[in-house]
């Protein structure tokens, strides 16, 4: 993947949205891995949660929210507590789906979901899915 | 012994089985739950952005209705509202700032400042029970039955909600050997089952059941004991994707804590429910001679 630096991006608007929503201070993060190597839907993810938080760090914005990643983590914070440098990934993951979903673009939309899954599934799983994935 | 105590919305329906046998099952060793008047829904999930306060709403008035009883304690039984309330709860005792926000925005209600302590029935059953004493009133052991214990993410994460060691935990262990069950570790212990996932991709939530499922199986395990009603859907109702996927995998009865405990102090299925439980328990309860 080819990434273009610029001093622009390192300090862009993004950058800065992502800090102050997460409350976190990006530029701990070393690069270590242990929150990819901890993962429990990494799996899945094209993106690589390491990955992700170097994305931010370098203000490349663009393949973010096309990615799976921050739409597959589940908000469990095992990254969280393993992380050496005390980044809260879980909240930058947040962060990154809140960007999306401020502009009021669902993950996922009610209509979707069938009659009989709404019935199957717990109120737990549907409120914190729609808390997570729509706007 | 009072101990008020909040519900959640999933514990009136599809968890009523870890519901109704913990009441049972504390009422027997002497603690009345008190339900919380008026509450809400928690939240569910605790607002991690450092901008988005009134999401902490909902887990505050909670907190407050169990105050307005005159409460010093709430305990929970769902792991999902025990997160959110015990977060909450510690935001509200240590950020002065947003404090005074939502203080400021609930006209209604009168300052709250995190005066509530939020404890799982899980630490109430170890700390204001004990092993010993729960070990007395054991009618029906439970000899015999091997189990995996499993906590997944929110009774431990993070760091500062902890119930036990984030890493190692073993108050499940402790209890079901307070039983009489056989307990059996696995590695997956503490790993997310995927969580609210089971909504858009339920295909990835079958492959973690299966990971979760197939490794207490290869460890001999009869069954698995939780805590989640999150976890029991998603480890219970994907097995019916996994049986036809895998010939060896027969299925396997997912239990709540609080169910085996009432079937040990001898209070029977009925507090049970476990009509509404997954991987169908009635047969290996059976063998086991634990249900007539």
């Amino acid at each position: 993947m080819r990434i273009e630096i610029s001093s622009q991006k390192l300090q862009s608007d993004f950058v800065k949205k992502v800090a102050e929503i997460s409350g976190q201070d990006l530029l701990s993060c070393n690069q270590c891995g242990k929150c990819s190597a901890g993962c429990p839907m990494c799996f899945a993810m094209d993106i690589l949660p390491n990955q992700i938080i170097r994305l931010v760090q370098l203000g490349v914005e663009e393949d973010i929210p096309k990615s799976k990643t921050i739409w597959l983590c589940a908000s469990c914070f095992t990254c969280s507590v393993r992380c050496p440098r005390g980044v809260d990934l879980g909240k930058v993951m947040e962060a990154l789906r809140l960007i999306t979903l401020r502009k009021n673009i669902d993950y996922i939309e009610a209509a979707s979901i069938s009659a009989d899954r709404l019935r199957e599934l717990p109120q737990i799983a549907l409120v914190s899915g729609f808390r997570k994935h729509s706007a | 012994m009072d101990l008020s105590y909040y519900p959640g919305c999933t514990l009136k329906t599809k968890a009523k089985g870890l519901e109704d046998s913990a009441i049972a099952s504390l009422k027997t060793l002497s603690i009345d739950l008190v339900e919380v008047q008026r509450w809400n829904c928690c939240g569910v999930t605790y607002s991690l952005a450092d901008d988005d306060l009134v999401h902490h709403l909902a887990p505050v008035r909670n907190l407050i209705r169990a105050r307005e009883q005159g409460s010093k304690r709430v305990g929970v039984l769902c792991s999902f509202c025990y997160n959110s309330l015990k977060r909450a709860n510690l935001l509200m005792k240590n950020d002065q700032v947003k404090r005074k926000t939502l203080n400021d925005f609930m006209e209604e209600e009168k300052g709250y400042n995190g005066e509530v302590e939020v404890v799982h029935i899980l630490e109430v059953l170890r700390d204001d029970v004990g092993w010993g004493n729960i070990a007395e009133k054991v009618k029906i052991s439970l000899k015999g039955l091997k189990v995996v214990p499993y906590y997944g993410c929110t009774l431990l994460r993070p760091q500062e909600v902890a119930i036990d060691h984030v890493e190692k935990p073993t108050i499940l262990r402790s209890l079901m050997e307070t039983i009489g069950a056989e307990v059996i570790e696995f590695p997956y212990a503490t790993e997310c089952c995927g969580s609210f996932q089971i909504i858009g991709n339920p295909d990835y939530i079958t492959q973690r059941a299966w990971d979760i499922l197939s490794s207490a199986l290869r460890r001999g395990a009869e069954a698995l004991v939780l805590t989640c009603p999150l976890c029991h859907f998603n480890l219970g109702e994907r097995q019916q994707e996994l049986v036809p996927r895998y010939s060896d995998f027969k299925g396997i009865p997912i239990f709540y804590f609080s169910q085996l405990l009432a079937l040990s102090l001898g209070l029977g299925s009925q507090v049970c429910h476990f009509e509404l439980n997954y991987g169908d328990p009635l047969p290996l309860l059976k063998s086991k001679k634990l249900i007539p």
